[in-house]
Formats: C-alpha cells, structure tokens, sequence
C-alpha cells in the first residue's frame, strides 16, 4: 500500500501528471478576478475567501477523472482488482496519494493567492487552514464519480457534474469557517468542525462506493 | 493444488460469448485456449481472472492454504493486452512497485527485480524509462512483472504479440519452467508453445454457441 502511495505521488508530479496543472488553473482562477471586478480593495478583501474556495474547488475538480482512468487505459486496474487487499483500502490510499499530488500544492498556493485578493493575515490563515481541511473531502467525493466514469471516454466533464452537487457542503462551510474567523459576531468553530465532519464521512464512504463502482465496471 | 471451473458462461451485450464451459487444471497442468478473432479467447480468460461477472458458473481454487470463499483471482497472475506498466517511471520503479503491491502468494517465492529482468534477457536497462522500450522490450518486461511475485496460476492472453522468434523462446521455457514448479497456465495464443501435458480448447465464439443452442 505504501509502494502504491509512493507510486502515485511520483506520477503526479512527473512529467504529464496533474499536480502542476491543478496549480496553474488555481492561479489563473483567482488571478483574473482582480482584473474583472476592479481595483476596490475593500470589495476585492471582502470577496477574497470566497473567490479562493472557489479557485480551489473548480482546479480540484479538473484533475479527478484521471484518478483511475490512466490505470485502465494500461491495464493496471485490472491487476489493481484482482488482488487481495480490500479494494476500498487501496481507493483510499489512492485518494490520499491523489489529494498528495494534486491537493496539497492548491493548500500551498493560497496564500499567495490571498495576497492578490488584498486579504489579512486572519483571514489568509483561515483559508488555508479551512482549505486544508476541506480539499480531502473534494478528493473523496471526486473519487466516486471518478470511478462511475471510468470506462466512459472523455468523461471529465461528466465527473465535474456527477460530483459538484456534493460539493456544495463543503464549499459552504469551508466559505463561511473562513468569513467567521475574520467577521467578528460570528463563531469560527462550529462551521469548522461541520467541515472537518463532513471530510470524515466522505473519508469513509467516498472510497467505499468508488470501490463498488470499479468492481461493477467490470469489461 | 487446483483450478476448477465450472460451467461458466459469459455474455458481452446480448450475445452469450460462450456456455456452459468447464475443466479442471492440476499442478503442472496447463491450458491453450485457440480459435480465430472474436471468438472469446479473451472474454473466457477475464472471466476467470474474475475481472468479467460470468452470465452463470464460477472459478474455484483449491489449495491446503487456501481459506474458503476465497476469489480465484488472487492466485492468479493476469497478462492482458495492455502492460500495465507506467511508461513515466523506469522499469524498475514499475518492476518494485507491482512486487510490493502483488506479495507473494502462499507456497512460493518471486525474483528480484534484477533476476527477473535478465531472466526475460533485458538485464542492463532497468534503469530506463518505461516508455522508452520498444514495444517487445516493453512486452518482455510486463512478463518479467509475473515473475517478480509468486502466483500459481499464470492468465496470458496473447503473451507473444509484438515478439521475436528469440523472445517467444524465451517465453516458453519460463512457462515451463513454471509448470515444472508446480504452476498452472492457461494462455491464449496462435504461436504453438511446444509444451507437454497440455489441454486444449477450441473457441468457437458465439456462432458456434448459437449452433448448438438452436
């Protein structure tokens, strides 16, 4: 399990893998806002956790329908399957080496990416922190869809839509955690540990119904 | 030691590729699976590496380890098509890779990396990328993949596509030897493999099923 974690980090940041380009789109989503809405740095500050989330969820979902689809387009799935080890084990390994890969670096570049939205350190922190929390449960949740659409070809665009309705939760609360740490009435705690819920469940049944989609897949 | 099955049938679609098929396989024992294109060759050999849900029938392996209800699957080795090989990584990341993941399975012990990589006679270039190969180097090194872990039961489909007269050589005698450890083969292929104490069956596809059906 260990050597498949290892394998698939490796494969993300080689050439041709996610990791960079997840980044890049993450940057290029949140850059551009400044440009559109105009140099109001209140209104720019105002918006920033929010257009951030939103970076972060839109380049999460475009790398999710490679997650197994390159492991069956060379036959690995199949030897993947076959083995003994519980399937719904080596999918949450897989959404772990997948959340590694292409997760992790968005958590990093936010910051970055909170200075152009004119954010404080408060709220900087927040997003990250709300960030690194919330990602895993898009991985989890964008394993699913994967896995529905792994045979499909070009099924990108389908796993985007099987999987943004679930979505929802977690960018709601990991929006409003960020707004709650830096507006003063309301509580950061209780929106956070909705958030940090929510990745939990997902962390179980996420790689329990990919499993079961990739064993009915079969071809 | 054994690998029952038991009248499988398998459907793609709405055609039933083939019925009610059954045999048994011993230790050393192997089978051919022949017949022309599109006659489920490889439809059988998913079914039985359990990677296609048979129509009716099942896989079983019997052995004295082997726990009950245990699939047939996990004593098998899968060779398909693809290589499932990452053309990104050097060939001995991806040979360490499926060694770790495969483990060995009970009553043997696989290669290391190296052994295996000389044993299908590409010792020097491990250190290269995958993708760099040619395709019958790459088609070497994904058999090499079956030797770096134990499994008893070897599932080839078509192991010599892309291959030399020299390579399929090379191929036939770890097959054998193989059988000769007590292994089990079954393998789908045009070349002949020049083995002993071999089955044979004859694919018909779904017209000849549909002969005898009607």
């Amino acid at each position: 399990m260990i050597a498949l974690l290892l394998r698939d980090v490796k494969l993300s940041v080689r050439a041709g893998g996610g990791a960079l380009i997840g980044v890049l789109f993450f940057m290029t989503v949140v850059a551009v806002i400044p440009f559109g809405v105009g140099p109001d740095l209140n209104l720019l500050s105002r918006i920033g956790p929010a257009i951030v989330w939103i970076g972060a969820l839109l380049s999460s979902l475009l790398g999710l329908d490679r997650m197994f689809q390159t492991d069956r387009e060379d036959g690995s799935l199949d030897l993947i399957l076959m083995q003994e080890h519980p399937l719904a084990l080596t999918v949450l390994v897989k959404c772990l080496a997948h959340w590694l890969g292409n997760g992790l670096p968005l958590v990093i570049a936010s910051p970055l990416l909170g200075l152009f939205m004119n954010m404080d350190e408060v709220a900087i922190g927040a997003t990250m922190l709300t960030l690194l929390v919330g990602t895993p449960a898009l991985t989890f949740i964008g394993a699913v869809g994967a896995a529905v659409a792994v045979a499909l070809p070009r099924g990108g665009l389908l796993v985007s839509i099987l999987v943004l309705p679930l979505a929802v939760p977690v960018l709601i609360f990991g929006v409003s955690a960020s707004y709650a740490a830096v507006q003063d009435p309301a509580p950061f705690m209780p929106p956070f540990l909705i958030l940090v819920a929510i990745t939990m469940f997902f962390a179980v049944l996420g790689p329990l119904g990919a499993a079961l989609a990739l064993r009915n897949a079969g071809d | 030691m054994r690998l029952t099955v038991d009248a499988l049938s398998a459907r793609r679609g709405e055609d039933l590729i083939f019925k009610d098929i059954s045999f048994t396989l011993g230790a050393g024992e192997s089978l051919i699976l022949t017949g022309r294109n599109g006659s489920g060759k490889s439809t059988l050999l998913r079914a039985i590496a359990g990677l296609l849900h048979p129509e009716s029938g099942r896989v079983i392996w019997i052995s004295d380890g082997a726990e009950d209800g245990m699939r047939a699957a996990e004593a098998c080795h899968y060779l398909g098509h693809r290589n499932a090989m990452k053309a990104e990584l050097s060939v001995r990341e991806n040979l360490e890779f499926w060694q770790s993941f495969f483990g060995d399975f009970a009553g043997g012990q696989g290669m290391s990396i190296g052994e295996a990589a000389e044993a299908v006679g590409l010792g020097g270039i491990t250190h290269l990328p995958f993708g760099y190969l040619s395709a019958g180097q790459q088609r070497r090194m994904a058999f090499a993949k079956l030797l770096v872990a134990w499994r008893p039961v070897w599932i080839l489909d078509e192991p010599t596509a892309a291959l030399d007269v020299s390579a399929e050589s090379v191929f036939t005698a770890l097959i054998k030897t193989h059988l000769g450890k007590g292994g089990i083969v079954l393998a789908a292929t045009h070349q002949p493999l020049g083995l002993e104490n071999t089955q044979e069956l004859k694919m018909t596809g779904f017209a000849g099923v549909m002969e005898s059906m009607w």
